[in-house]
């Protein structure tokens, strides 16, 4: 469904990502796993358009996004939910809502969608008129992943979803990206600091450091590998 | 100084105030969405002026009604200018698209400055209706019709712009571009229309200022940098992100110069604008309304 294929993105002369290739299958949570500054933020950028890649396609639905400004590829169904949430701070929850559901499409189902991420989320209901920014961030990563789910895409890029939040809360939002890929068969590429968690939630995941792939499998053959375990379970190697 | 005298340089002051506030509601919107600083805004207040002077001094138009086509005429103007000259800079990282705005700004100021008085001479225009003497006196105190009349313009104006930011879709939108851009275009706007329809909004404000002056006031092709600067004063002043608390602003400043006139004397009207505006800086940098 979504296929980036050898990409090689750059900032300036610093070569971010090299020969990156990776794959999510429809109904797929793939998740993606690495250190920090291994390029897994940057690789989440690259799909959705805000970073160019000097070389490597991005494929979805056998369409090149790759060429594509960010706010098409959102037209064409896929939605970042990027690090540090990037709200509209100073805009209510459900103007942060409306604006999930900009493109014309979204913006014809917006009030059915809308009456659906209230269920998800009950507590973005209760807090419509409140503005986003004085919320709890828990609450604010709930709004986050709502405004992207208002565009209606085929496949959510989240990046961090649980950094600094409460266990509780991760567990919650855990709980979401399950709830949303099983019952909304919505595909999910899920960055992740807690390597555990999302092994535990993923089919398939990949290993990225210093912008290569270094590893990839199911996420139970992951979960089991030994390596894996010491590099990023903080388990000792046996 | 009699109380009605003291009355009377206020009203004046904030009559001019309402206008300050129009001309910088229109470069607040440019400058906080686009991050964009367009210095030659105030060329386009002399534009609007202009074009609601002859379209009374050729066709007789009142110019209250010539809103009507010099409003649309300044949207195409902004139209322009954005796609021709400052969609260019738009790509670029925060700073040098400032510099490179001011760049093109003064370039566009002086172009603009040098064609008005080849084309229009350096004559100093007004537009002189037949109810352009009209006063209405209350309390002794004296409020000219024409100045009454671009105070209710410049109400509406503001009024307008700020239903538009937020009831709309498209306003909203230009809300959310300006708080993160880059958020904007995540979840699917084209930040190049909210840009491109931000910077006409603008222009259109700027020259709607510019019609209510060549009424109530006067113009010439040199107003243009007095207004940049005014409009400038009046939106650190205010701070970004309220329409209506930008025009609190313009009517804030109208007032304070009044004031200076009285006080301190008529010659230290620009050192108290200025005054204010580096103590603003100082003292609340993001300005008494601004976020």
């Amino acid at each position: 469904m979504l296929e980036a294929e050898g990409l090689d993105v750059f900032y300036g002369d610093l070569q971010a990502l090299w020969q990156v290739s990776v794959r999510v299958d429809a109904h797929e949570i793939v998740a993606l796993l690495g250190p920090n500054g291994a390029g897994k933020t940057t690789l989440l950028r690259t799909i959705a358009g805000l970073q160019r890649a000097a070389s490597g396609a991005v494929v979805f639905e056998s369409r090149a996004l790759h060429h594509e400004p960010a706010h098409r590829i959102v037209a064409l169904g896929v939605s970042l939910v990027p690090e540090g949430r990037r709200l509209f701070a100073g805009m209510t929850v459900l103007e942060n809502l409306e604006l999930g559901a900009f493109t014309p499409k979204a913006r014809q189902r917006r009030e059915e969608t809308l009456t659906w991420i209230y269920e998800i989320f009950p507590v973005l209901a209760e807090r419509r008129d409140q503005v986003a920014g004085t919320m709890s961030g828990g609450e604010q990563q709930m709004l986050a992943i709502g405004r992207a789910l208002m565009a209606r895409p085929k496949i959510l890029l989240l990046d961090e979803p649980s950094l600094g939040l409460a266990p509780i809360a991760v567990r919650r939002i855990f709980d979401v990206i399950r709830q949303i890929n099983a019952h909304l068969e919505v595909s999910v590429l899920l960055v992740e600091q807690n390597a555990r968690a999302a092994l535990k939630l993923a089919h398939r995941a990949y290993l990225l450091q210093t912008g290569r792939i270094v590893g990839e499998g199911s996420a139970e053959a992951l979960l089991r590998d030994e390596q894996v375990q010491s590099a990023y379970l903080g388990l000792p190697s046996a | 100084m009699s109380p009605q005298f003291l009355i009377q340089q206020l009203v004046f002051g904030l009559l001019t105030g309402a206008l300050y506030g129009l001309a910088a509601a229109g470069l607040s919107l440019v400058f906080g969405v686009l991050r964009v600083l367009n210095v030659a805004h105030g060329e386009l207040v002399m534009i609007g002026g202009y074009a609601s002077f002859w379209l009374f001094a050729r066709s007789g138009l009142d110019p209250f009604l010539s809103l009507l086509l010099t409003a649309p005429l300044m949207f195409v103007i902004g139209l322009g200018l954005h796609q021709g000259l400052f969609a260019y800079v738009e790509t670029l990282e925060e700073e040098p698209r400032i510099k490179n705005s001011l760049l093109i700004g003064f370039g566009l100021a002086l172009a603009f400055h040098n064609l008005a008085i080849r084309l229009w001479t350096a004559d100093e225009r007004s537009i002189n209706t037949a109810y352009s003497g009209a006063v209405v006196t209350l309390g002794g105190v004296v409020f000219p019709v024409v100045r009454l009349g671009a105070l209710a313009v410049a109400i509406v104006a503001i009024g307008a712009i700020h239903l538009f930011l937020r009831r709309t879709y498209l306003g909203k939108a230009i809300r959310g571009t300006a708080e993160d851009w880059e958020a904007a275009s995540m979840v699917g706007i084209d930040i190049r229309r909210t840009y491109l329809v931000a910077f006409a909004l603008g222009s259109v404000l700027a020259g709607v200022a510019g019609t209510l002056v060549s009424v109530g006031y006067s113009i010439n092709p040199g107003i243009g940098l007095e207004w940049t600067l005014k409009a400038l004063i009046v939106v650190v002043l205010a701070g970004l992100g309220s329409m209506p608390g930008t025009f609190l602003g313009g009517l804030l400043l109208g007032a304070a110069e009044s004031a200076s006139t009285l006080f301190i004397g008529g010659a230290y009207r620009e050192v108290v604008a200025l005054v204010i505006f580096l103590l603003v800086l100082m003292v609340r940098p993001q300005g008494l309304f601004g976020r």
